[in-house]
Order: structure tokens, then sequence, then C-alpha cells
């Protein structure tokens, strides 16, 4: 590797994409040793500003300055051969391929057009021992797991001989440990003299780790902290403008049994198990939180309840009735909503408007119609109602629903679900992609209902949000509850170990990577 | 997965006008395939030695340029405007109806049945019975490719094909046989026609010398109804919602399949509805060939309507203005009629064309300047 970089500056970025100012006069500055986090709703720029500095968008206004010196990447290729590396939130990795010759790929080869792979796996190993990244060269990319293909994505990055390594993102597909576990890595790489900028809407992680912090919103750099002393609040206020409200969450009195789910199985889409026995009860007054890192049968226990996907045996007691034989439309009339993980798939259709979404349901009720004939006063004095009760920011009850932010078609799904005024409420990654200012509005509205009396069942992958919302938290792995803990008896931890499938005792696998590096 | 949607907060003006830039394009596009096609057709037509500006102004002339022609424009526009209502309803539900030709025919068979048994009924009753007849028989022949869609998941572009062909022989087993006209065979011509219709099954002319009838008005009603059927009724928004964004539907407990089956039904008896018509209007018999080519034109002129009811009702009068002047073109300057087929089927070509060339632009511009998703960033 030539010389590390000393300092990285951008000045006065601008880039615009069609009717999108993505980034407007940007400044930001790296320097060798730090972590610079950029931090920011989602569609605020940070992505599309470090893709300039990777070479990806060419800048559209402004300057990059390597130790001084002004430089104009065409290609990620230029920038690698700077010495800057990148690491997407969606990796770029050949499954096929084993870990050792994903990190050969257009590297350099010593032995000319033939692939030098043993001196490839000599340098995984060298680079996993310096930096504690650990990875068995010989495994194939597509048995390992989201944070062990991560780990890979940084080798590859390091051997590529980056000195500046920016993170897209990372935390967003690990589990706790897995952060922990990352965030030494990313100490360790600051250590040996490396720049890391660190992209995150999450400030916890943001303060945990870095030196620095910017904040962009819509574009703009709205301040760079550092990020010793720096308080939470300050910083919410620069991502989201205003301040936040603090949640109330009342005291604890839960009721009658609502929900309750017995012996529950049933398959994914390939036809293998996804729901492996479930037993779980929510009551009256409570939420449930489901934690679990995705793609362990989450998404199949809501489809299961709601009735999209049948259950292969077990019995599903929606207030008192077996309803696990019963239709989507006798579920909800016996009083369960749902709010659907894949909202644009599932819960609003795209080219519908804002009146329209919200009568997929409803527009059979006799309130809404005349004969086969739609009742439009009444509907749009329904939909009006909703809008104004949710906040939802619309331009008119005709406007495409698709034209809205995330959150505001979240908002008007929850007003939806709610209007109905269900007992059972299956809210399934109700914030996943929206602002923080919607985030807060939904988590509020859940808290309501469930001090009014409504059994809520909370699936999500974001720990503060359970931690925040559930009176109880259950964790989900392959199919199976691991165990449910009252919130105040355990921590993030614990959970953490549960949603990697890791039981009390068990002791964590980690034999296979000295085994290979030392034969 | 994640998923993420776009911001909106200051783009929300823009995507409102990529919206009416949708709409502009959707409309007008189908009229510019029209256009193209006889752009390049007239290259073809200069190859023969045939000045295209003749050529064309004899087919305006055909179509349009008297009450003749006119009224034999509005004559062939009236089943391609039924047909292409059905197309219309089927394709709101995402389903395609390749079907027109079957149910034309069996409208048309049913029709005349029943003209022919009960040839005594006062005409305002004959009438209504013979169009009822006719709807319901050719929404029979789409329920059951529409059943199969449903039960079984077959393609219903692969079954509704295989309705026409079993429709084509059914009606010429009966032609020669059951139906055949009792004065044909006395006659000893045997030929492949049906009985007169009794007079009061016959559809009023409504111009002197032509063939103008009042099917027109029927056709015209229905596409009103269409409209409001799609946009008023809670039977057209589950159809709609179902075409849209079936996961979401069903997610609503919106019967999916039920409804495709039934949009497909609609449309075979609308269709079925213009084989009756055909018959109580123009022949006044079921014979050979009475389709016409309608149930496939209807597709295309739904395709040129932007797949809006109302959109249908111009598309259908100038593709009925094109079949006609094609005719008049072919007399006046001497080409072959292989050519006149050739230019019509470059017109379908365009037409069908520009909406997938219209989807893709609109799918472009989405992906450039709406959702970016993360698996489009990193290709990026
Ligand atoms: N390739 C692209 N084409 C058009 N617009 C884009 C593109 N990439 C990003 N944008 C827009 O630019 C803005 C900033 O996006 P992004 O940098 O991805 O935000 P972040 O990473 O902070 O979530 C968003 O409004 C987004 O829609
Ligand atoms: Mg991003």
């Amino acid at each position: 590797m030539a010389g590390m970089i000393q300092r990285i500056e951008m000045k006065g970025i601008v880039k615009r994409f069609p009717g999108v100012l993505a980034c407007d006069r940007v400044d930001f500055d790296l320097c060798a040793g730090e972590v610079h986090a950029l931090l920011g709703e989602n569609g605020a720029g940070k992505s599309t500003l470090m893709k300039m500095l990777y070479g990806m968008y060419p800048i559209d206004e402004g300057a990059i300055f390597i130790d001084g010196v002004e430089r104009r990447f065409r290609s990620p290729a230029d920038a690698l051969d700077a010495g800057i590396g990148m690491i997407h939130q969606h990796f770029m990795l050949v499954p096929t391929m084993t870990v050792a010759q994903n990190v050969a790929l257009g590297q350099k080869s010593s032995k000319g057009f033939v692939l030098d792979l043993d001196r490839v796996t000599e340098r995984i190993c060298q680079l996993s021992a310096d930096y504690g990244l650990k990875v068995n060269p010989h495994d194939l990319v597509g048995h390992l797991s989201v944070g062990e293909q991560q780990r890979v994505e940084i080798i590859k990055a390091l051997s590529h001989g980056a000195s500046v390594i920016i993170l897209d993102e990372p935390t967003a597909v690990l589990t706790p440990q897995e952060v922990d576990d990352l965030f030494v890595v990313l100490r360790k790489m600051v250590h040996e003299g490396h720049g890391l900028v660190f992209i995150s809407h999450k400030l916890h992680e943001v303060t945990a780790l870095c030196d620095r912090i910017t904040v962009l919103r819509d574009g703009r750099r709205m301040g760079t902290r550092p990020a010793a002393g720096v308080q939470r609040n300050e910083l919410i206020k620069m991502m989201v403008g205003r301040e936040l409200k603090a949640l109330e969450h009342r005291g604890y009195t839960p009721g009658i049994e609502r929900l309750s789910i017995r012996d529950l199985r049933a398959s994914g889409d390939r036809g293998v198990e996804t729901i492996a026995g479930i037993n779980l009860a929510v009551q009256a007054g409570e939420i449930l939180g489901i934690a679990g890192v995705s793609g362990n049968g989450q998404l199949e226990l809501a489809e299961c309840l709601i009735g999209v996907r049948k259950a292969d045996s077990g019995n599903i007691l929606l207030n008192g009735a077996d309803v696990a034989g019963m239709s989507l439309n006798e579920r909800i009339s016996r009083g369960m909503a749902i709010i659907p993980e894949e909202r644009m798939r599932d819960g609003a259709v795209n080219d519908f408007s804002v009146l329209e979404n919200v009568f997929l349901h409803d527009h059979k009720d006799k309130a809404f119609r005349q004969g086969i004939f739609l009742d439009f006063k009444k509907m749009a004095v329904h939909a009006g109602k909703l809008v104004h009760d949710f906040a939802v920011k619309t331009p008119s009850l005709e406007t495409p629903i698709k034209n809205l932010s995330g959150g505001n078609i979240q908002k008007l799904i929850m007003a939806r679900e709610l209007s109905r005024k269900p007992t059972v409420l299956i809210a399934a990654q109700p914030t996943r992609g929206v602002d923080i200012g919607a985030s807060e509005y939904i988590h509020q509205r859940l808290l309501v209902q469930r001090d009014a009396g409504m059994a809520i069942l909370l699936i999500s992958e974001d720990l503060d949000e359970l931690y925040e919302l559930s009176d109880r938290i259950a964790v989900m792995y392959e199919g199976q509850i691991m165990g449910i803990f009252a919130r105040q008896d355990t921590d993030i931890q614990t959970l953490g170990l549960l949603m990697a499938g890791i039981k009390p005792g068990d002791s964590p696998k980690a034999g296979s990577l000295i085994a290979a590096c030392e034969d | 997965m994640r998923i993420r949607l776009p911001r909106t907060t200051s783009t929300d003006h823009e995507h409102g006008k990529g919206d009416w830039f949708e709409f502009m394009l959707r409309t007008s596009f189908p009229f510019l395939g029209v256009f193209a096609a006889l752009f390049i057709s007239a290259f073809v037509l200069l190859l023969l030695k045939t000045n295209p500006i003749v050529a064309y102004g004899a087919m305006l002339q055909g179509a349009f340029g008297s009450i003749n022609g006119l009224s034999q424009s509005l004559v062939k526009a009236t089943p391609l405007l039924l047909v292409g209502l059905g197309v219309c309803i089927a394709f709101k539900a995402s389903v395609i109806n390749v079907g027109g030709e079957g149910q034309i025919i069996l409208g048309s068979i049913a029709g005349t049945w029943m003209a022919l048994t009960f040839p005594d009924l006062p005409k305002v009753v004959l009438i209504p019975a013979c169009m009822t007849a006719g709807f319901l028989a050719g929404a029979f022949w789409g329920f059951i490719p529409g059943m199969l869609k449903a039960r079984f998941k077959v393609n219903e572009i692969l079954s509704t094909i295989m309705m026409n062909s079993i429709a084509l022989q059914l009606l010429n087993f009966l032609l020669q046989g059951p139906m055949m006209d009792p004065e044909g065979i006395k006659a000893g011509t045997f030929l492949a026609q049906s009985a007169r219709l009794p007079e009061s099954a016959w559809l009023a002319r409504l111009v002197p010398r032509t063939m103008l009838h009042s099917g027109v008005y029927v056709a015209l009603a229905f596409a009103v109804a269409v409209y409001i059927f799609l946009w008023r009724t809670t039977i057209g928004y589950q159809i709609r919602a179902v075409g849209l964004n079936p996961q979401a539907s069903h997610y609503s407990g919106i019967n999916v399949p039920f409804n495709q089956m039934l949009s497909l039904t609609l449309a075979g008896g609308l269709s079925g509805l213009a084989g009756v018509i055909e018959v109580m209007g123009v022949h006044r018999r079921i014979l050979e060939g009475l389709t016409g080519g309608y149930g496939f034109t209807g597709i295309v002129a739904a395709l040129l309507g932007s797949l809006h009811p109302l959109g249908v009702v111009p598309a259908s009068v100038l593709f009925g203005g094109l079949l006609v002047g094609a005719n008049t073109m072919q007399r006046a300057v001497q080409i072959p009629s292989a050519l006149i087929n050739a230019i019509l089927g470059l017109i379908v070509l365009f037409v069908s064309g520009s909406a997938l060339w219209i989807h893709q632009i609109i799918k472009k511009r989405k992906t450039a300047t709406m959702v970016v998703s993360p698996t489009k960033e990193t290709q990026a």
C-alpha cells in the first residue's frame, strides 16, 4: 500500500437527480485515525454524498481534495486506486465462490493472469488476525451469515489497500452482538491509522463509535459535532428539524386473553417449515414484542395470524374462538387487524388514490355503499377524518398513494386498520423505512391503543423500538420462540444472544477459523 | 430486505407532474403508433409506384367522407366497441381476453336460436331477449377460461384461444346441420347459413340505404355503463384493485381469483352481445365468417383507447374507419389486398408495441426519480 491518506475534504458538493436535490453544497472532511459519522434520515443524501467520494456518481458542483490535492474519480476503480473503499448496505459478493476467490476478484495477481489463491489466502489470514475479522478463507460465501459476509467485504477492501473505508449503514443487518464485534474491528482499524465514514440513522451507535458526527437533512449539512458530550436531543433536532415528544408508557395492567397461539406450525413459500411450534398469548392492554433477525419466521407468523397463509397445524384463538380455519374476512370481522410488513406490496395499492386505499376492505361495508354503488360522499368523509386524525400529509384524497412518503403511507394504513376498532392488532415492522417524525407518531398511537385495551403483537427488528413499546418481549429464532421476558427483566445482551440462536450456557462457535489458518 | 421509500416532502409536485406526463403519454402514444404505421406504409406504397397521399386521401374519403362511408365505419365500430369494452374490464383485472372471436360466435348462435324459436314474440320483448341470450352465451364462453384460471391457474391467453377454435367448430357443425337454412336445403344450394330471423328481431336501420343500425346506441350505452361499473361500483372497485395489486387485495380480503373470473365472464358477455347485435343489425341471420376478426381487432381498439371505456369509443370509430377506408383505398389505387392487410397488421403491431414502450418509459422514469431501491443503488 502506498502511504495512508491523511485527510479528505469535500467542499461545496452539489448533486441533482431528476426532481431531487440530493446534496446541496455539502462540506465534509475526514482525517486519518477517526470515525466520522454521517447521520440523517432516509433520503437525506448520505449514500449519495459518499457514492460521489467513491466515484460511483459524478459531482455536479464542488470538489474533492485528498491530502490537499484536488481529485476527480471517474469510477470506483479510480477511488480504490487512491485508497478509498466502500462497503454497501447490500453486499456485492459472488455466493458460489469461496471467500478467498471473492477477495481475489479484481485484484492484481503476482502470477500474471493466473490467480494466486495461496497468497490471497495468506493475506486474508493475516488481515483477519490483525483486525480480529473472523472468517475462513475456504468457506463458500453463500453459506456465510450476513455478519460474516460483511467481514469478507471489509477484508476485500483492506486487501485492495484501502486506507479510507466508507460503511453505508453497516449495522442495519446485524444482531446486537454482531454490531459489538463490528465496532471492535472498526476501532482497531482506526487505531491502525485508517479513516472511516460511518453512515447511520441510529443515534446510539453513532455516539458509541464515532469521533465526529455530521448531520444531513434534505441534502443539506446541518452541522458537525464532536461525539463526546453531544446531546441526543440536539442531534435529533438537527436530523428531524424539531424536538420529539417523550413516549409515555403507563402502568401495565393486562386484561383478558385476546389472542392465543397454540403449537402453531406452518411452511414458508419454499415448503420448508418456517414456524416450528409456536405458543404465545397476548392480553388486552398489552404489547407483546417479537424480536428476531428478519427471516426467522416473523413474516410467516403474521401471515398465518391474519389468514393469508395456511397453518399446517395448531390453533389460533381470537377472543376465545379458534380462527385457524377461518377466512381472512371472518378474522377481520372478529376483531383482528394487521399492519403488514411489506406495506407497498401487501398494504396498499400504489396506483389507487388515498381515498381508494382507505377502503380496500371496507368498501363492502353497508355504511359506504348504496346497493352495488360506492357512496363517495360518505367515503370521502370517512377518509378525510382518518387523514385528519392521523395527520397524514397528502395534497388531497385523490392523490395516488405512491406519491406519499413512507411515513405517511404507514400512518394511513394504520388509521385504516384502527378505524375498524379491532381488539387484536398485528403490527409488523411498523416503522421500518419510516422517518423519525412519523415513527414517533406511530409509536404514540400504538401506546394509546394499548392503554385503551387493545392487544398488540409487535413484530420488529429494531430492539430500541421493542424496548420502548413492549410490555413483554419474545425472541424468535428459526421459527421458534427462544424465550419470553418482561421488559424490565431483560437486557439487549441476552436478547441479542437469543436472536443469534444461542441459549445462555451455549458456547459460541469460533473454532473453525483458527483451524483454517493454521494448516 | 429493507424497503426504502421515496422521500416526498418537497418532491411531491414533481411526482404529480410525472403523472400528468404519464397520462399524456398513455393517451397520445397509441395514436402516434397509428401514424407511424401509416408513415412506414407510405414508403411501401411508394415502392409500388403509388402516391401515398392519393392512397390515404382515398382512405379518409372512403371512411368518413360520405354518409355512406361514415355509416359503414360506424357499423364496423359497433362490435369493435363492445369487444373492446370487454377487453378493458378484463384488463383492469390483469386478465387478457383473446377469446372475443369465440364469444362473438356463441353470442350470435344464442341470439339466433332465440329469435328463430320464438318468432312470434313482439319486438320489444324479442330484441331484449335475444340480446340477453347472446350476452349470457358469450359470458358462459368467457366463464370457462375464467374458471380454469381461478381454479387451476390455466393461462387465459391459451384457454381463450382454444375456446375460439371450439366455437368455430361448433358454428360449422350447426350451420352444416341443425341450423342450416331450410330454404337453402329446399332449393338445393346448401349454403352454410341459418334461416333469416323474423322481422321482429331486426334492429332498426338508422340511415336509408346503409347498414347503420340501432345497435350502435346499445354499444354507446354500454361504454357509459362499463365506465360507471368500473369506477362507481363495489365490484368494479374490486376488479381494479385486483388488477393493480393482487397481493394487497388478497391481504384485504378481496377474492382475487373470483374477480379475475368475473372480469373474463363479463368480457365474454360483451363480446357475445357484439355477436348477437351483428346478427340482428347487419346480416339478420348467422353465417360463416360472421366474426370478421372483430374479436382480435377489438383488442387493438381497446389498446388504442388506452384501455379506458370512454377512450375505446373514438378508438373503435377510428379503427372501424380504417377497415372501411382500407377497402376504398384498395379499389382507388389498385394495390393488392395483401398489402392492405399488411398495413392493418402494422398498425396493430405499432399500437400494441407502443403500449409496451410506454410501460417501459414510465417504469424507467419511476426508477430514476422515485423509488430508489438499495439493489438499484448498488448496481449504479
Ligand atoms: N440514482 C438516483 N436517481 C434518482 N434519485 C436518487 C438516486 N439516488 C438517490 N436519489 C435521491 O436522492 C435523495 C438522497 O438519497 P440517498 O443518498 O440514498 O439518501 P440516504 O442514503 O441518506 O438515505 C433521495 O431523495 C433519493 O430519492
Ligand atoms: Mg442510504
